[in-house]
């Protein structure tokens, strides 16, 4: 085994890999086969046993979610598949989708006949238009070949599978917010319980994974829970796609066992751009509190990422070398999250939008160290005050930022102004 | 004043094709708002009130939704709308400098297209292409590595009236009602253009074949 482990990103480079030929060809739609003639429990246990957990942020256990649907009900389940990705830092599965839908398709049906669904839906986000363009052609493809639509390689299993578009909403993300705007409401999060599992979309039972999840399914499928199990660590097990942005030579996607360290993914991406070096980033988009130098050999997994006072999140590893200002970054990230907070409570709603004019004022210099301590307590009044996990999220670059850099806050108030020149940051700069 | 007898004909047909596909009619919304955007380009007065006839529901509650999402646009935008993230990654790698020298170059008041109806600009959240840092969009279409030289290229092309080429997307833009139209479910064939993946998705790939890293074997 290497240190990356292309499987997911497998095909990525033939220039055809969007196309159902391309993707038979290389063994594409056999793990269905193979998972019709399986128990569709026998398909939520091996998930089970492959320990794979999500991806799409929280790296909750996916058989176990799957596992949750009420099996013997009357009331029609349904699977739908998350590809709004818009945490800010994460780009992993519009690439995946534009390169390779089948594999998200198949990865759908095996998830759908597991948990006894026959509507799915892709929910994507709209501001990607070749990525819908992809999918649309290749669930038809599929339609066609018999892979979708009723008595699906006549096993008797039927399923009907929708693309839908979202409309620009971050929050749309969130699993039941999205619920809703798939209904055709505003994206605005449901209170949980009950859970999705048991009262999601039309209050039916639902399954909602994210797209690098449903991606996995097949090669579980095809190799066994133990050979997904055998990558990672004790218990982040598997693969993922690491996204490295900003100020590295070759950012990119990176697909390798869970549990590798930024050292070794800077290594492999000829580390943080020439003359310069790491000041802080993010293991797992914005939401992630930022760590810094120190934290190079932390292992990329969900335990060691928490244990270091953060979150392993999407591994969307946003570099930021030391010609970035950071209170430029938090207040950007603050601006977005005040833009996109659906405003159903108080903290979120009044709370970013606070973060961003009190950091606005600190950008210029004018602030004081007791501003601060204000924004400290600010977010201790959104952190798990918030109906949702976007409240948390927003707190989660600012409190990190003063922690790693309040001499670079205080140096601001200081000198009566921001000391970087953000020409220097620029990819033009070098 | 409603959409024209065979306008509303042809978009009532449309409207059943999209109802048609969901469990509940209700979830048909956000495709039925892209479909109208597709006619007029934008969201109008009309447009709400023909999709709250569709759906049996009243124009406040299709209000409710138009202004929940960025996307559909109440005033309208140019044939080719033009996005800039500004989202702290691409800000910082240049995005804000772009942002800047754009907005000048086309001068004018920003929430407007330009005169001539081609362009217009919006500062757009990240767009999940971060690896390649500064993005922009034309109708939702991939522009990767950007400058603000090849931003002021960008405008001035498609105010020329050229073709132009997003860097991972069909082999030229097409215009914002077309692209609507995509959005709404109605697929224009052109998926098999472009490239399949750009160089910075292929990194880890290319490295992984290079130095011979594979997954395991399956070992059963
Ligand atoms: C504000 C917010 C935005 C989110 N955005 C996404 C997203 O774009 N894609 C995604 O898969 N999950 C997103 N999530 C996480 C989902 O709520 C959910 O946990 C996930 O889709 C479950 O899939 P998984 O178990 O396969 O990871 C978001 C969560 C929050 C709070
Ligand atoms: S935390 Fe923010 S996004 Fe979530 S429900 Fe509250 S206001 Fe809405
Ligand atoms: S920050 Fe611009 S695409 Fe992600």
């Amino acid at each position: 085994m290497g240190a990356l482990t292309p499987i997911l990103t497998r095909s990525w480079d033939r220039a055809d890999s969007f196309t159902l030929d391309a993707y038979t060809d290389r063994g594409g739609y056999r793990a269905l086969r193979t998972a019709l003639g399986m128990d569709p429990d026998a398909i939520v246990t091996a998930v089970k046993d492959s320990g794979l957990r999500g991806r799409g942020g929280a790296g909750f256990p996916t058989g176990m979610k799957w596992g949750f649907i009420p099996q013997g009900d009357t009331k029609p389940h349904y699977l739908v598949v998350n590809a709004d990705e818009s945490e800010p830092g994460t780009c992993k599965d519009v690439p995946l989708m534009m390169a390779d839908p089948h594999l998200l398709i198949e990865g759908s049906i095996i998830t759908a006949y597991a948990i006894r669904s026959h509507v799915a839906f892709i929910y994507v986000r709209g501001e990607v238009l070749h990525v819908v363009r992809r999918l649309q052609q290749a669930v038809a493809e599929a339609y066609e070949a018999g892979y979708l639509g009723a008595n699906i390689l006549d096993s008797g299993f039927d399923l009907e599978l929708v693309v839908h578009c979202g409309a620009g909403a971050y929050i749309c993300g969130e699993e039941t917010a999205l619920l809703d705007s798939l209904e055709g409401y505003r994206g605005q999060p449901r209170l949980k319980p009950p859970f999705p599992a048991i009262a999601g979309l039309y209050g039916g039972p639902t399954v909602i994974n994210n797209v690098e999840s449903i991606a996995s399914v097949p090669s579980i499928i095809e190799n066994g829970a133990d050979w997904f199990a055998g990558m990672g660590t004790e218990k982040s097990k598997g693969f993922g796609i690491f996204s490295l942005s900003g100020h590295v030579t070759r950012p990119g996607q990176y697909e390798a066992p869970l549990g590798i360290t930024l050292r070794e993914l800077l290594d492999m991406a000829g580390d943080v751009r020439a003359g310069h070096e790491l000041k802080f980033w993010t293991p797992g988009g914005s939401s992630t509190p930022l760590l810094t130098s120190e934290h190079l050999d932390v292992p990329l997994d969900f335990e060691s990422v928490s244990a270091a006072g953060s979150l392993l999140g999407t591994r969307a590893l946003q570099i930021f070398d030391e010609t970035t200002c950071v209170i430029r970054a938090v207040l950007r990230w603050s601006e977005f999250y005040a833009h996109e907070s659906c405003g159903k409570c108080t903290p979120c709603r009044e709370g970013t939008y606070w973060y961003k004019l009190m950091l606005a004022r600190l950008e210029k210099g004018n602030g004081t160290e007791e501003d601060l301590d204000t924004l400290l307590d600010l977010s201790d009044n959104i952190m798990g005050r918030s109906f949702c996990a976007l409240g948390d999220g927003a707190t989660a670059p600012v409190t990190s930022s003063i922690q790693h850099f309040r001499d670079e806050y205080i140096q601001h108030f200081t000198s009566g102004g921001c000391p970087f020149d953000p020409a220097a940051s620029t990819l033009w700069a070098g | 004043m409603a959409f024209e007898p065979d306008v509303a004909e042809r978009l009532e047909r449309d409207a059943k094709e999209i109802i048609a596909r969901y469990p509940r009619p209700r979830s048909a919304l956000l495709p039925l708002l892209h479909l109208v955007q597709a006619e007029e380009g934008h969201v109008s007065k009309d447009g709400v009130d023909f999709c709250a006839t569709q759906l049996g529901i009243t124009p406040a509650q299709v209000e409710g939704v138009v202004t929940f999402y960025t996307m559909y646009k109440q005033r309208p935008v140019g044939e080719y709308h033009v996005g800039v993230c500004i989202n702290t990654l691409c800000a910082v790698m240049g995005g804000d400098q772009i942002w800047a020298e754009l907005s000048e170059y086309l001068g004018g008041d920003q929430s407007e297209p330009t005169p001539d109806g081609k362009v217009s600009i919006e500062r757009i959240e990240c767009n999940a292409a971060c690896d390649y840092a500064p993005v922009m969009t034309v109708n939702w279409e991939f522009f990767d590595n950007m400058t603000p030289e090849k931003a002021r290229r960008l405008v001035d092309d498609l105010r020329a009236g050229k073709t132009v080429a997003p860097t991972r997307g069909a082999d030229s833009v097409c215009g914002w009602r077309q692209a609507s139209r995509i959005l709404a479910g109605f697929p224009d064939g052109r998926a098999n253009e472009g490239v399949q993946a750009g160089p910075e998705s292929l990194c880890g790939l290319r490295l992984a074949d290079e130095r011979g890293w594979t997954a395991p074997e399956a070992g059963r």
